[in-house]
């Protein structure tokens, strides 16, 4: 019985974000421990120290989903260690006893990536939160895996640095869910993913040995490990310490709001920046509905009348970006902009941003429940895959929202609904699956940067076929073969990692029959 | 048929699978190749069979410049594609020592060239690739969309790799706009422990330089020449050089590279040196190889980024090239590397060409993972790999 058909049936069907259904369904049933849990549990008290380990039921339970909430799942144990060395006392214990483990950083995952495994272990590093180097003549800081985001930036901006890659959920969200996810932001366009910006890791292989992949300095010998551990969704190991490199922060930075008639010209100008040779450090569109439900939650005061706004940042050189600034003035206005403003001072830039960086969760004020959906496009195919996205929601008679990354083709529709409506799920859901289609019918993906996760696992085969997924699970198998690592997460089947066969004695089979409705006491 | 070794040209990724799948039922050990310009990099090959030629797979498969997006066949010259994308105003933000190099051959040998300050290396470029495993089976990962984290990065393990875990045969790639226009700011360094600041200072300006390189020839009345290319708009890269002619003493900017920009300071008889380090650790660690090597050998590359290259004579003997390369690694191990990349058979057998590689039990088991039969030659890479 493989890990994710467990999962599969312990998932089961899905809970709703805020509307708890009644507990009448296996996903709120929590699945309890194992003997080899309850073994693990003393093992780690002992190692780590009792305050390390959470065995409480509802300490447990405020851990049983990340930001995709739709998914569900108490953790059997959950550990938070304080170092490297606790986290691989962790992992190594897990590796002897055979359990699986999730690592979770501060659960801003919208893909259910750091959902736990009932029957297993989930290692939070809200503890590892150490900036622990800041080597500002090299240009890199390193810093555990439980620094958020920002704070890194916030650590070298006195002097003048930045960290670059900038996900919405930045004040909070860590490095090292950053490093599992690969995470982007609204200034990847420009600057790049995590990947280009991680220059090494340690971290600790499912084995419980800490490695360090890739360095504090460029082209270590050997193969890329750390390019292809980042984005692994916690699949491979998990980041231990992170060595960043930092960038100066620009001379200048214009950020410009553009407002449009319709989205459509808003993509034209888009299209027309990029074709003029302009590299934007940001492009960013947000259509009607979206304006709306910001106004609704933040009062951003866009443009009156708006049918959708086109938010560009330019950054660099003072005298190139004031170049680029005029250029785009005049695309924007031969696109059909109505009203183009520019932000005068950093406070000015806060407001046109604050529109934009809302928008997610403002979606809540005009709607009481939404999909939150991540799919990437070819640039050039924006008007035509948006005017599909259009039809396919007014044939099914549902509102989408749309928000994106204009400048790489990376969407986030928002497919509304009202879950206290019967079938209005499955409507939204089919809806946001079909947008996904679209997305890869037209040369895309179907995930830009919230990940694979276990939201989007079934949805991998529609990109790649068996082989290519078989030979991406030839990866897993060098550093997971037993498939320890965030079990039944990316990939859709799990593939055998031509060793010898997991003995299975009959208590195994027993255990894992246990595991599987989740009926064993604690 | 050269020494008992056969020559495949597949011209396509089927051939290529077909040739792998009959070297599988033969037992036969293969050799990838692109152009060869770099096929003497690594260690000495344990035993080839055919040498799997590249260079049938050619031509640019798809270039939608809207997007800023190409996809082209592995064995096509890396010059030939930058003409290409250069009718659409584009380019790939790479470059090779040679312009015989194939696209598949840069990728696979991790080659790079100054533009890799401000876009990265080659594996940072790759957006979707295609490859032919070790057992003939055809495998892609990635796409043709910039932004994309669905599934395993593969190219980014493929880069580098030596052609050790699978076949190159088609790249897609995130190009970049030709700057309007672009010069070059150069200043002579007259000491190197007087490199550090401007090197520095260059690297790190505002003016936001593409490229920062450095010749240090080791002979002549020159001892360093710092040389920072500056891209953008006509007023803006004059405004720019300006402005770095000013931090840089003793500059001049021109509007065409040095002689030496983006070349090798070695040639294919030498023996050819990568150090890797810290920007700021750079200076030191050219002075501790030349201390080593008892002579100011020359030394050319990325310092921007910390890469450089280095030039020892191929007539040294195995005993004072195991010497050199191992005092030039002494204390470098935990903020950099030295790298032989390129030795004379008669010297590389003996020689460690990597130094210490951290997780090299994990290459291992890569290896194991993508090539259990050893199809893909042995020795050239890693741990024997």
């Amino acid at each position: 019985m493989s890990a994710s058909t467990q999962v599969t049936v312990l998932w089961g069907p899905i809970a709703l974000a805020g509307r708890p259904e009644p507990s009448n369904d296996q996903t709120m049933r929590t699945a309890a421990p194992a003997p080899a849990l309850t073994r693990l549990a003393g093992r780690l008290r002992s190692e780590l120290g009792s305050g390390s380990v959470i065995t409480d039921e509802a300490a447990r339970r405020t851990y049983e989903c990340d930001g995709l909430t739709h998914y569900r799942s108490v953790p059997a144990l959950v550990v938070l260690p304080d170092d490297a060395a606790g986290v691989q006392a962790v992992v190594r214990a897990c590796h002897e006893l055979g359990v699986p483990w999730v690592a979770r950083g501060a659960g801003t995952g919208l893909s259910g990536g750091a959902l736990p495994v009932a029957d297993g272990v989930l290692i939070v590093t809200s503890r590892m939160r150490r900036v622990l180097e800041l080597d500002l003549v090299n240009a890199v800081a390193v810093v555990e895996p439980g620094v958020a985001n920002l704070a890194i930036s916030q650590a070298v901006a006195a002097e003048g640095w930045f960290y670059a890659p900038d996900p919405s959920s930045q004040q909070v969200c860590t490095i090292g869910g950053n490093v599992a996810e690969n995470s982007g932001g609204a200034h990847c366009v420009k600057y790049g993913f995590t990947v280009h910006h991680v220059i090494g890791m340690e971290v600790c292989t499912p084995a419980g040995e800490l490695v360090w992949l890739g360095g504090r300095h460029a082209d270590p010998p050997g193969y890329d490990l750390r390019g292809v551990f980042i984005g692994s969704e916690g699949t491979l190991g998990v980041a231990t310490k992170v060595a960043v490199r930092l960038l100066r922060r620009p001379e200048a930075v214009v950020t410009l709001l553009a407002a449009f008639r319709t989205v459509a010209d808003a993509g034209a100008a888009t299209s027309a920046i990029i074709a003029a040779g302009l590299t934007p450090a940001a492009a960013e569109i947000m259509d009607a509905l979206a304006i709306q439900a910001a106004e609704r939650a933040v009062a951003c005061d866009y443009p009156a009348g708006a049918g959708a706004v086109l938010i560009v940042e330019l950054d660099g050189p003072a005298i190139e970006v004031e170049q680029e600034e005029s250029t785009v003035r005049d695309l924007c206005q031969a696109a059909g902009a109505f009203e183009i403003r520019v932000a005068a001072d950093s406070v000015e830039r806060a407001e046109i941003w604050k529109g934009r960086k809302s928008a997610f969760a403002a979606v809540g004020r005009i709607s009481p429940d939404y999909i939150v959906q991540d799919g990437v496009i070819p640039r050039t195919a924006l008007a035509k895959v948006l005017a599909e996205i259009d039809a396919l929601a007014a044939a099914a008679g549902i509102r989408v929202a749309n928000v994106f990354h204009a400048g790489d083709g990376n969407l986030h529709p928002l497919v509304l609904y009202d879950a206290a409506v019967t079938g209005a799920l499955a409507a939204a859901e089919e809806v946001s699956g079909a947008i996904l289609d679209l997305c890869v019918s037209h040369g895309g993906s179907i995930t830009g940067e919230h990940g694979v996760g276990v939201d989007k696992a079934a949805k991998l085969p529609r990109m790649f076929g068996p082989d290519d997924l078989d030979t991406m699970q030839l990866v897993r198998c060098a550093f997971d073969p037993r498939g320890l690592a965030n079990p039944g997460k990316v990939f859709p089947t799990p593939r055998l990692c031509g060793e010898q066969p997991r003995h299975r004695s009959a208590g195994d089979a027993t255990e894992a029959a246990a595991r599987r409705v989740g009926i064993e006491a604690w | 048929m050269v020494n008992g070794i056969r020559t495949e040209t597949p011209t396509t990724t089927a051939e290529v699978a077909q040739v792998l799948r009959s070297a599988a039922t033969d037992g036969a050990r293969v050799l990838v190749r692109g152009a060869g310009t770099t096929l003497h990099w690594g260690g000495s090959p344990s035993h080839v069979d055919i040498e799997l030629d590249t260079r049938g797979l050619t031509g640019v498969v798809a270039h939608e410049p809207g997007d800023l997006v190409a996809t082209v066949r592995a064995g096509t010259r890396l010059v030939e594609f930058q003409e290409a994308l250069g009718e659409a105003g584009q380019r790939l933000s790479l470059s090779a020592g040679s312009p015989e190099a194939t696209v598949g051959g840069v990728l696979a040998s991790g080659e790079t060239g100054p533009l890799r300050l401000r876009h990265g290396a080659g594996r940072d470029l790759l957006i979707g690739v295609e490859f032919v495993r070790a057992d003939g089976v055809v495998a892609r990962s990635g796409g043709r969309v910039v932004k994309n984290v669905a599934g395993y990065d593969l190219g980014k393990v493929l880069c580098g790799s030596y052609g050790t875990l699978g076949v190159i045969t088609t790249a897609t790639f995130r190009l970049h706009p030709r700057p309007r226009a672009r010069a070059w700011v150069v200043a002579d360094v007259p000491t190197l422990s007087q490199l550090d600041a401007p090197l520095r200072a260059a690297a790190t300006s505002t003016v936001a330089p593409s490229a920062v390189e450095v010749d240090l020839p080791g002979s002549g009345d020159t001892v360093a020449t710092l040389a920072v290319m500056i891209e953008g708009s006509p007023a803006g890269v004059d405004a720019r050089c300006a402005a770095l002619q000013q931090v840089l003493r003793g500059s001049a900017t021109s509007t065409t590279p040095p002689e030496w920009w983006g070349r090798y300071p070695f040639g294919p008889a030498d023996v050819a040196l990568r150090l890797s380090v810290g920007v700021a650790a750079l200076p030191a660690a050219i002075a501790q190889l030349r201390s080593a090597a008892g002579a100011d050998v020359p030394v050319r590359g990325s310092a921007g980024v910390g890469v450089v290259h280095a030039t020892l004579p191929g007539d040294l003997s195995g005993d004072a090239l195991r010497d050199t390369v191992t005092t030039a690694r002494t204390g470098t191990e935990s903020a950099g590397s030295v790298i032989v990349l390129a030795a004379p058979p008669h010297l590389r057998d003996s020689l460690d060409l990597w130094g210490p590689v951290p997780g090299l039990d994990l290459m291992q088991r890569m290896k194991a993972q993508f090539d259990p039969d050893g199809r893909f030659v042995s020795g050239r890479f890693v741990g024997g790999i």
